[in-house]
């Protein structure tokens, strides 16, 4: 990449691109033997460089955070490349760059599950054109037409049997004029895209050498830890920094914007030792006064509220609910969570008065940049984000970019030296971007013959748009809301056909601060009306399976999920004795997935987890083994949810400090996953969040089979249940 | 103050409280090992102390004598051939990566005790967290590095 060119620019970077080279700069690489040659290769197009050794560098502008989206990227480029898969690397362009060509790789941004299918088609056709190039370059040079050449394995071969590799014809390659037109191969010839290739970048996370932004290092680095005001809204009313200037390795004690205060010392833990000796007067703030009763408060007044925004209406639903033979009422919650990622938040920032540059883990690198700029107070031209792979993102580095914004405003006070700020785990947790609270009353009419002729599904709590980005409203309405139970659209929609529907939320937000989590507003969607669903079978006295199947039949894809899973559970035949189970479906980021649980709860209310089985089409599969990582994952992700995920507010500041009080899913807890990965073609569906709504309802409805008690307030643990 | 680490023995100034994760990740700028919660509770910094696997995050160096072998990811073998290693490329273990090293000196730890461990060993041994959710396949790649040992 450009970046050497770009330091060598500036004196400040010269000494740490000197002594620092291989930390700091050549992290935009990952995988194996990826070290920056230092040479500025002509790219073939934006998404391939081929090195005169044959390497082929693939740019990718999503980010590996764990999801697997950096090989998956890779492998749909190399696909239409036709490259040597084994001499594939990959690297990461800076956002800077993105904009000085016109965002010519699109959008960075990597939430929604939307690494693989929003780039696919572009990359594909970026690996095409790059063949094209390589091909036409080969021609040339021999005088023959392009049409009697072909490309395999990174070698091109000529109409009379003469060879080139990649690598001799890159150079020439790069001087043509990149396609417009490219033709893409048919699903039924692909070689590299569905196999189940090894990740390219494991190799360097088993032995301590992948550099994470927290392992970031520059020569003449200081390091600064830093405290915020703990309540939504509050500012530093006064400092005394005093007895921390006097501590071993300090050099400032220093405000951060309104809100903060840092310590900035030689190393990390003398930084943060020291800031505990600071005293810090915060004034009051929006948060200030809210607790959990005064939250509760708001969401329980919208149950009933009038001031609502629909989101699914379909019939007349308070009509057939005025009408049932049978009514069914049931009120559920979902409280608070936290995205509590490995890495704590940090960012290495160096400013100048002309030139600012970040290096830091971050799922939106063009939203980094954009809040550099602003911190840095130069123009977006003068800055730039460099990205380096993350310990863990999950939403929380996706739309806030509060810990880039804080490491340029430290640095802005000491200008010229670097600067890496670290949240420590207690400053992570209080300053989380958070799952937000919802209720959810549901109400539901049987005929007499136990049919559903409708159903009243009130959402009532916190907006992320509202929160985080207001501008995303639509007249009011935050139609994330809705996830998963639109009527139409492929993105989430309904299973079910109910022939009167509404589906409504009003909107009650706290003043903490929210903030998309993995799975996002499915989660409790799917946890609501698919527990609901089943005690709507309870009352019509059918399975749940055939009272769901009752409800599918316009929505085949939907079914052939559950349907998979069903009969992967043997949900036709008895369950070993004392295990019960339960499933669910739902429908979101493109891919239809469901989960069948087999849980066993004792006297105590000791519950165990023995069996999962999860199914996911997501219309095209790119890496199955990848596909099954993450199906796996996301039951770790939800499952901690469920069984303990509850973050709490006392006078508008978060309890929890850290894993004692804030306990996830580790080993003990994880039950057996099998993943069915069942791609129907025609279709590109996410997998990073999917199956990880389908986590929660599917063992709740097992518990419920298990003891007879229905679980609607989450989590778990709030219910006396606990892990056996 | 000195240490021994990987082998070799490391001089460091550093005020003697501080926790042997940040003299490792700051003094001696090994940072394969990880920082993640700062109260032994997440395993992200597991280390050997005499073999024994250790929260880095929550032994302060004082506490350390410098004939203590102190073992980090970045010693656990010289070219990633340790068993563990091995079995996590093989299975493809890591997902971000960043609580690995602690999970795979926690592994290494249990295999040097335990060389063929039972599910029971495994999960009584394994309390590191790990976000991503790669219990299973740390689980598995255990089984495989028995096999390999």
């Amino acid at each position: 990449m450009t970046v050497q060119t770009k330091f060598s620019r500036r004196s400040f970077l010269v000494a740490s691109a000197a002594g620092g080279l291989s930390l700091g700069m050549a992290i935009p690489f990952a995988g194996p033997a990826a070290a920056q040659t230092g040479a500025q290769l002509p790219e073939v197009n934006a998404w391939v460089v081929i090195r005169p050794d044959d390497t082929v560098v693939i740019r990718i502008a999503r980010q590996e955070m764990g999801q697997g989206t950096l090989t998956g990227l890779a492998q749909v480029v190399a696909e239409e490349l036709h490259c040597d898969w084994d001499k594939v690397t990959t690297e990461y362009p800076t956002p800077g760059e993105n904009v000085a060509r016109e965002r010519i790789w699109g959008d960075f941004g990597t939430a929604g599950s939307r690494g693989i299918r929003a780039s696919q088609q572009y990359m594909r056709e970026g690996g095409a054109a790059a063949r094209m190039m390589l091909v036409q370059a080969a021609a040339n040079r021999w005088d023959v037409d392009v049409a009697g050449c072909t490309a395999a394995n990174s070698v091109i071969t000529g109409p009379d049997g003469q060879t080139a590799t990649f690598g001799e014809v890159a150079e020439e390659a790069a001087a043509l004029d990149v396609p417009t037109e490219v033709a893409l191969k048919d699903p039924s010839e692909w070689t590299l895209i569905g196999q189940s290739v090894p990740r390219l970048d494991t190799v360097d996370k088993v032995d301590g050498s992948q550099i994470y932004s927290i392992d970031h290092t520059m020569e003449g680095m200081l390091n600064a830890a830093i405290r915020r005001a703990p309540v939504m809204g509050a500012t530093v009313a006064s400092f005394d920094g005093d007895a921390a200037a006097d501590m071993p390795g300090v050099r400032h004690v220093l405000q951060v914007g309104d809100d903060a205060v840092a310590v900035v010392a030689d190393t990390w833990w003398r930084a943060k030792t020291a800031l505990e000796a600071v005293e810090i007067e915060w004034s009051d703030g929006d948060g200030t006064g809210y607790d959990m009763a005064r939250i509760r408060a708001m969401l329980e007044d919208g149950l009933t509220a009038e001031d609502t925004f629909v989101g699914n209406r379909q019939g007349d639903a308070m009509a057939a609910i005025e009408g049932a033979a049978q009514l069914v009422e049931a009120t559920y919650h979902v409280p608070y969570q936290h995205h509590a990622t490995m890495e704590p938040m940090n960012a290495t920032a160096v400013w100048t008065e002309d030139r600012c540059e970040v290096w830091t883990a971050t799922q939106n690198a063009e939203a980094a940049l954009a809040a550099t700029s602003t911190a840095a107070g130069l123009p977006i031209e003068d800055c730039d984000v460099h990205r380096i792979n993350l310990g863990g993102g999950f939403g929380r580095r996706a739309t806030m970019q509060d810990f880039v914004t804080q490491a340029v405003l430290i640095a802005k006070q000491v200008p010229g030296t670097p600067i890496k700020m670290i949240w420590s785990r207690e400053e992570d947790m209080l300053h989380g971007t958070l799952h937000p609270i919802t209720m959810c009353k549901m109400t539901g009419a049987l005929d007499a013959d136990g049919n559903l002729t409708g159903l009243h599904m009130r959402i009532s709590g916190q907006s992320i748009l509202a929160g985080v980005r207001p501008e995303g409203l639509s007249e009011g309405k935050d139609p994330i809301m809705f996830q998963g139970l639109n009527p139409d659209g492929d993105e989430g929609r309904l299973g079910y056909t109910i022939p009167n529907l509404l589906v409504d939320h009003a909107m009650r937000n706290p003043p903490v601060m929210p903030g998309f989590w993995r799975g996002v507003c499915n989660n409790q969607n799917a946890f609501y009306l698919e527990s609901f669903i089943d005690e709507l079978a309870l009352a019509a006295e059918r399975d749940p399976l055939e009272f769901r199947r009752a409800l599918m039949a316009d929505h085949p894809k939907h079914l052939a999920v559950l349907d998979a899973v069903a009969e992967g559970i043997g949900w036709d035949t008895p369950a070993p004795e004392g295990v019960f189970r339960g499933l669910c479906q739902h429908m979101g980021y493109g891919s239809y997935v469901a989960a069948a649980a087999e849980v066993s709860v004792n006297e105590d209310g000791r519950f165990k987890i023995h069996r999962i089985v999860a199914a996911t089409d997501c219309g095209t599969v790119v890496n199955p083994q990848q596909v099954a990582a993450q199906i796996e994952g996301s039951f770790a992700y939800g499952l901690s949810a469920s069984i303990f995920g509850e973050i709490t507010i006392t006078d508008g500041k978060v309890d929890q400090e850290n894993f004692d009080t804030y306990p996830v899913v580790t080993m003990w807890e994880m039950p057996a996953v099998e993943s069915l990965i069942i791609p129907s073609g025609g279709f590109w569906g996410g997998v990073g969040e999917p199956t990880i709504f389908a986590a929660t309802p599917a063992v709740v409805n097992a518990i419920f089979a298990a003891t007879g008690t229905r679980i609607r307030n989450l989590p778990l643990s709030k219910n006396g249940m606990s892990h056996a | 103050m000195k240490l021994m680490v990987n082998g070799s023995v490391r001089e460091f100034e550093v005020e003697p409280d501080t926790p042997l994760l940040w003299v490792l990740r700051e003094q001696l700028g090994m940072t394969g090992t990880k920082f993640g919660c700062g109260i032994a509770a997440c395993g992200a910094c597991t280390v050997h102390l005499d073999g024994f696997p250790t929260r880095s995050c929550a032994i302060q160096v004082q506490d350390i004598d410098e004939t203590q072998e102190i073992v980090t990811i970045e010693g656990l073998s010289p070219d990633r051939s340790h068993p563990i290693q091995q079995a996590w490329v093989e299975l493809d273990v890591p997902q971000c990566g960043y609580c690995q090293s602690g999970q795979i000196m926690a592994a290494a730890a249990l295999l040097a005790e335990t060389p063929e461990p039972t599910d029971e060993d495994i999960v009584n041994a394994m309390t590191n967290i790990c976000r991503c959710g790669t219990y299973n396949r740390i689980k598995a790649g255990i089984k495989r590095a028995a096999e390999l040992s």
